[in-house]
């Protein structure tokens, strides 16, 4: 009998768990979704699943959909604050990108062990950097090669390279996030071995709503053209 | 209670791919890769089992979804955000959807999508081998079927069934992989197009190691040009699960 119930009692803790699993994709908004038609035929009665008006045969529309609408207005559809990817920064605090909502952001994707491009890519920035001079503005190194970039890691790589301040942000994400974060930038990357990855060497300036507004693409190039682009956003809400 | 045990399997339409090793196209120049064993939709995802998903999630309908995720050309031959155009086979592969809506699709299922590699060594079954990279009459189908127009439109399963018991790997679509975007073959399509070595830190790792394959050339090529947010007529998508060890 003991035994019946605990083998029982598996099987509901399963059947949750699974539940839960399934649910996921839909995340919580499933339980508070009512559905009422847009003409109010039927005063406020409202509907638990989708479909048609039995009065004027219309569309049923959820009724937090003014209210979704309202909180999404002002994050525009092609933002990356749109990501809910959490990070890790060279400092072990957590944070989202919309955490940096606000900054003229300049983004770059590197790998603390690089040995060819990467230095060069970290000296742009940092005569970029030099040459705006304003601390409003935020960099972010995105790391491609997250199972090495520990936050110790990337902190002494902030400290070795000057780059340790408030403005500028070390990101360790998982393998998954930097993936979808790379695919929003359209930069590539492969890992050829432990120690190598070959990837795009790209300079990606986002506005205050975290919308992409300019990418310099390549090594080698004048970093007067990223400047003045940031100087652009800066005085632009 | 009865169907737990199939649920959460969830892999009736998918099989098992046994591990093994294979030579890419591209990668660590002559080394063969390792792909562990692993599961994989038996056909690709149709337009009926895609509908079925944004009908679940309303943010993935073509008028909701985020610019971020998709460009312009998503399910942009559908009649609207629900409904498939009357000339639309349900059972034909879903096709002009982008990489966030296919990893999505596969997260939603408690799968993923396949990575490249994992993709590119399930399809080197011919019929009768796990590895037809040889078999040049095999080969000569798949470039011949990347030459046929609108394959796309035909249901899925009706081309062949491969060794693992997989359907439709060359002949219907071109599909998405995890890993996609790591194909490093030339600059920035916004540039010139030919490789500019300054673009890629450890440039010289882009060797072909088996020119002969030339559909796995054009494969690598596609995915090299292509970006996550594209919706392209030929291109779909299957899912993918990691074995348990």
């Amino acid at each position: 009998m003991q035994k019946l119930q605990t083998n029982n009692m598996t099987k509901f803790m399963g059947l949750i768990v699974l539940t839960m699993i399934l649910l996921s994709c839909q995340s919580e908004k499933k339980a508070t979704v009512q559905y009422q038609c847009p003409m109010h035929c039927e005063g406020e009665k409202s509907y638990s699943d989708p479909g048609i008006c039995p009065v004027c045969k219309m569309d049923l529309v959820r009724t937090d959909e003014t209210q979704l609408a309202a909180e999404e207005r002002d994050v525009s559809d092609v933002s990356i604050f749109n990501l809910s990817s959490k990070w890790k920064t060279q400092n072990g605090n957590s944070i989202e990108l919309k955490d940096l909502r606000g900054n003229v952001l300049v983004m770059v994707m590197i790998y603390t062990s690089c040995k060819s491009a990467c230095p060069r890519l970290v000296y742009d920035i940092r005569d970029i950097h030099d040459k705006v001079a304003d601390p409003s503005v935020k960099y972010v190194f995105v790391s491609i090669d997250p199972e090495t970039d520990t936050p110790e890691r990337l902190k002494k790589y902030a400290r070795d390279n000057q780059m340790d301040g408030p403005q500028w942000f070390f990101l360790q994400g998982s393998l998954e996030d930097v993936r979808v974060f790379a695919n929003v930038l359209a930069v590539k990357y492969k890992k050829i071995d432990p120690q190598v990855f070959s990837h795009s060497s790209i300079i990606s300036v986002f506005d205050k709503n975290g919308v992409l507004s300019y990418q310099r693409e390549g090594l080698g190039e004048n970093t007067d053209q990223t400047v003045r682009e940031i100087q652009k956003l800066i005085v632009r809400d | 209670m009865v169907s737990m045990s199939g649920l959460s399997l969830g892999q009736d339409d998918m099989k098992m791919i046994g591990a093994g090793s294979y030579l890419p196209l591209y990668g660590s120049d002559t080394d063969e890769v390792f792909v562990p064993a692993f599961y994989l939709d038996v056909y690709p995802v149709t337009n009926q089992e895609f509908l079925a998903f944004v009908k679940a999630n309303p943010a993935w309908r073509k008028s909701k979804i985020l610019g971020l995720f998709a460009d312009g050309s998503y399910l942009n031959t559908w009649l609207n955000d629900t409904t498939l155009a009357v000339e639309m086979d349900p059972n034909a592969p879903v096709t002009n959807v982008s990489w966030f809506a296919a990893k999505e699709y596969c997260d939603c299922q408690e799968k993923r999508l396949p990575g490249m590699d994992e993709w590119e060594y399930a399809a080197m079954a011919s019929e009768i081998q796990a590895n037809a990279q040889t078999d040049s009459v095999f080969n000569q189908r798949i470039v011949s079927s990347y030459e046929t127009p609108k394959t796309y439109s035909q249901p899925v399963g009706s081309t062949y069934r491969n060794y693992w018991g997989i359907y439709d790997m060359h002949g219907l679509i071109w599909e998405w992989t995890f890993d996609f975007s790591s194909v490093l073959i030339s600059g920035e399509s916004r540039k010139d197009g030919q490789t500019d070595r300054n673009l890629f830190c450890a440039a010289g790792a882009v060797s072909a190691s088996n020119l002969m394959d030339y559909a796995a050339f054009m494969r690598y090529a596609f995915r090299g040009s292509i970006k996550a947010n594209y919706g392209i007529r030929n291109l779909g998508f299957r899912c993918a699960k990691t074995a348990n060890k």
